[in-house]
């Protein structure tokens, strides 16, 4: 298998072997992928990359699953336009 | 800003019959639903369902969604709220939801969460390429829009939902050239498997995808054997030729919602991952929002209706509503709800529940 050909995270085009080579660099939470690769941030918000970064880990640091945090949930989950916050603010006025 | 009494975040089975409790007890109830029509997963579910008869079976999943959307339609006291997408909660239950490209808040005095599930994917070489598809999404291509996912499909999962959607390519007339699963044994009803199988669908068990080969798109898979560690034997290869790859492998509460309100979350394999910690009357954490349905763990579209009824009968309790005969109405929705969780099949819920501290 390579690594290279495995995409964990299709909104932002990373791969297995990303993983790997920030596991080795020695960062090793959800949180941490999420800041340096956006592993999660994309439209998808993590509900389909986010259990195989779970999952992979695990595995790789030999974990129970249970024991994986996974990342902070924060709004919004989808691109909102600053305008439109905007908007509505000014409507509710 | 605007206000609600109750606002519903998904229009599916769960939230629908919460819907259905709460205006009953003249609640007033906003119901919110990303899609363009009411009833969720239900807008594809052709078959017909097993279960008693109080939850409709052998009656097809469409024809209960309209069922239920008959009862619930013209209320005067309810808003229905299309094509709106929940982007934002906040722990005074103000809710931000997006139509088209506007942004619109709400405050609710409670909130009933029932936004169901996301489908999990496996990891494998070419996962990326097009024909790789999750198995809802090839339920939503044919059912709702009539559109064919590709000519010859290689099945992975034999849960329910992998059997049904394999019956479902069948009778769409695309061919369904192998169904795999990566577990020593078939995971759902064995009357879907023997279905499938009489037509000819070759299922084998301990078997996963190695990878997708094609250059633009799927041209053939190559899958091979397990060991007991889950681990692919070299040696075991065999290629098969499709065009397409559908994963049925497993669903994944949508709890995102809950956790930016701050909501108390917890990993339960058995029911799908990271679901929220609840109360037998489905509160979470958060005063005066309640999660039912697949958010609060994977089951069936059958439970579904039973724990948003559950739901719908606290949330009108906690908002001050006289609720006739709730004690006995709760302990009959309870029991109902023990018959769909018994046998084998309910075994895993029932741990998954155990590990909640639902059931005791």
């Amino acid at each position: 298998m390579d690594p290279n050909n495995v995409i964990i995270c299709r909104c932002s085009d990373v791969s297995l072997q990303d993983l790997y080579d920030l596991f080795e660099e020695g960062y090793t939470t959800f949180e941490e992928l999420k800041r340096i690769k956006r592993v999660g941030m994309g439209p998808c918000q993590a509900n389909t990359c986010g259990k195989m970064v779970q999952w992979e880990i695990a595995k790789y640091f030999n974990k129970p699953l249970a024991s994986v945090e996974f990342h902070n949930m924060r709004p919004f989950t989808m691109g909102v336009k600053l305008n439109a916050i905007k908007e509505a603010a000014d409507d509710e006025e | 800003m605007k206000t609600t009494e109750c606002l519903i975040v998904g229009a599916g089975p769960a939230g629908m019959r919460a819907a259905k409790r709460l205006l009953d007890v003249g609640a007033e109830v906003t119901l919110i639903d990303r899609s363009d029509m009411l009833g969720g997963q239900l807008t594809k579910q052709t078959h017909m369902f097993f279960g008693s008869e109080k939850q409709h079976a052998s009656k097809r999943g469409i024809d209960i969604m309209q069922l239920m959307i008959d009862e619930i339609t013209n209320h005067p006291k309810l808003t229905v709220i299309n094509n709106a997408t929940v982007v934002a909660m906040y722990k005074d239950r103000v809710v931000g939801y997006v139509i088209g490209e506007q942004y619109h808040r709400i405050q609710a005095k409670a909130i009933v969460l029932a936004a169901g599930a996301s489908e999990k994917a496996i990891p494998f070489e070419n996962n990326d390429l097009p024909g790789v598809y999750a198995a809802g999404a090839v339920q939503t291509l044919m059912n709702v829009y009539g559109v064919k996912p590709g000519h010859k499909v290689l099945m992975v999962g034999s849960g329910n939902i992998g059997l049904i959607v394999t019956y479902q390519l069948l009778q769409a007339d695309v061919e369904v050239v192998k169904l795999i699963e990566a577990a020593d044994s078939i995971g759902g009803y064995l009357v879907h498997a023997s279905k499938i199988k009489r037509l000819g669908v070759d299922i084998e068990t301990n078997m996963s995808v190695k990878r997708a080969i094609g250059k633009d798109e799927v041209e053939a898979a190559e899958i091979w054997r397990l060991d007991e560690a889950w681990q692919g034997i070299e040696g075991t290869e065999e290629i098969i030729d499709c065009d397409v790859i559908c994963m049925a492998v497993g669903l994944a509460p949508l709890t995102e919602l809950l956790q930016q309100m701050g909501a108390k979350i917890m990993y339960v394999r058995e029911l799908g991952g990271n679901v929220p910690i609840i109360d037998k009357d489905h509160r979470t954490s958060i005063e005066r929002v309640y999660a039912c349905g697949d958010m609060a763990g994977i089951e069936e579209a059958s439970s579904a209706m039973m724990t948003g009824e559950i739901t719908g009968l606290s949330a009108a309790l906690d908002l001050g509503h006289a609720v006739e005969n709730y004690d006995q109405e709760v302990a009959r929705l309870r029991q109902e709800l023990a018959n769909l969780r018994d046998g084998p099949h309910g075994e895993k819920i029932r741990q998954g529940l155990k590990k909640l501290g639902v059931l005791s």
